[in-house]
């Protein structure tokens, strides 16, 4: 060994036993529950990325107030200061052209319920609560049921 | 000034005194070729991309947007070049739209655009640029690639082949009336015919 590793011999040490301590805290973190699945040191591979669904047929909603899902791809689709792409069909003045479903007359209120020359502010960004659909898998089981099964099962 | 005009241009008419005419016709066909390819090569340099980002008024607004976009990164590798949509492919249409590029060379000079709150205040007024060059030429740059007749509607969703089995088939609507702001961020879109932002809302 030559001297400069020898001088540094004590801090070797040290280092060491850091180390050794924190695997020791390592072993207790793996009885965690995590979403992550792998230890910290290891990079797990992602999922690979769900294709949206573009049929354009439109899906049944789970409940009457449900925001209708997106039936199409809306990749690149601007909703901004500047432009609203969903807006150029879905609106209700480019709806006779574009043959899109009108978004609902709610859009057209303020939230005490009085009528708007146009859309309202509050609800312009579309996808705050309307979503596309993808081919993943669900992460977690729903045991959702609507109201007409709530019903059939409460007779 | 007249006197030496008179001079040069006796000297243009007279018979060659020293070199055969076998020099000077195949001499000139080889320089012809030469500066013809020299101008060709010059004027492809000008198409390049490099050219193109090589000023930042292009590279730190256009050509930044474009990069997330589907004509700069998709599943397939094919991509468009800023010369593919801006610049005709025909050579007669490239040089005249060449010889409109020199306003563009005036703009770079006195800094037309030169800083991001110059370029977002002209950004309505380039894109309405490039919207009536597409509309006049029926969209002819986007279907350099997308060529109609060799689209298959079968291929489509529902939505876009009705869309080009009917408006785009009857050559009533043309590329760029349904497809603005697919490769660049758009400009303030009130007013824009097909846009509706709704800007007619009072603020609450």
């Amino acid at each position: 060994m030559n001297t400069l590793s020898m001088n540094f011999l004590p801090v070797m040490l040290v280092a060491a036993l850091i180390l050794a301590n924190g695997s020791l805290a390592d072993d207790e973190e793996q009885n965690i529950a995590t979403l992550r699945g792998a230890p910290i040191n290891v990079e797990v591979e992602p999922p690979k990325m769900a294709d949206v669904e573009n049929k354009d047929i439109k899906r049944a909603r789970n409940y009457p107030m449900q925001p209708p899902t997106i039936p199409h791809k809306v990749r690149d689709y601007r909703v901004d200061l500047n432009s609203n792409k969903c807006l150029s069909c879905h609106s209700r003045k480019q709806t006779a052209q574009s043959q899109a479903p009108m978004i609902s007359v709610t859009h057209y209120m303020d939230r005490e319920g009085n009528f708007l020359a146009d859309v309202s502010p509050r609800r312009y960004f579309c996808e705050q609560c309307h979503v596309v659909q993808t081919n993943a898998p669900a992460l977690v089981e729903s045991d959702f049921k609507d109201i007409d099964q709530l019903l059939r099962e409460a007779q | 000034m007249i006197e030496k005009m008179k001079r040069y241009w006796s000297t243009a008419r007279r018979p060659s005194k020293h070199f055969s005419l076998g020099f000077l016709t195949l001499g000139g066909f080889a320089m012809g070729l030469f500066f013809w390819g020299a101008f060709n090569t010059a004027m492809e340099f000008t198409n390049t991309e490099a050219f193109c980002t090589g000023c930042h008024e292009m590279r730190n607004n256009v050509y930044e947007e474009l990069q997330y976009t589907i004509h700069f990164s998709n599943r397939s590798g094919v991509r468009a070049k800023c010369s593919d949509c801006h610049v005709p492919h025909e050579w007669t249409d490239k040089i005249a739209r060449k010889m409109q590029a020199s306003k563009e060379v005036w703009g770079k000079i006195f800094g037309t655009i030169n800083t991001r709150e110059k370029f977002l205040e002209k950004r309505l007024h380039l894109a309405q640029n490039e919207w009536t060059r597409l509309k006049a030429n029926d969209s002819l740059e986007c279907r350099n690639c997308h060529d109609f007749d060799y689209m298959d509607f079968t291929k489509q969703s529902q939505r876009a082949s009705n869309q080009h089995s009917t408006s785009l088939a009857s050559g009533d609507k043309t590329c760029i009336d349904c497809h603005k702001g697919i490769a660049h961020e758009l400009p303030d879109m009130s007013g824009v015919p097909g846009w509706d932002d709704g800007s007619n809302a009072s603020p609450h």
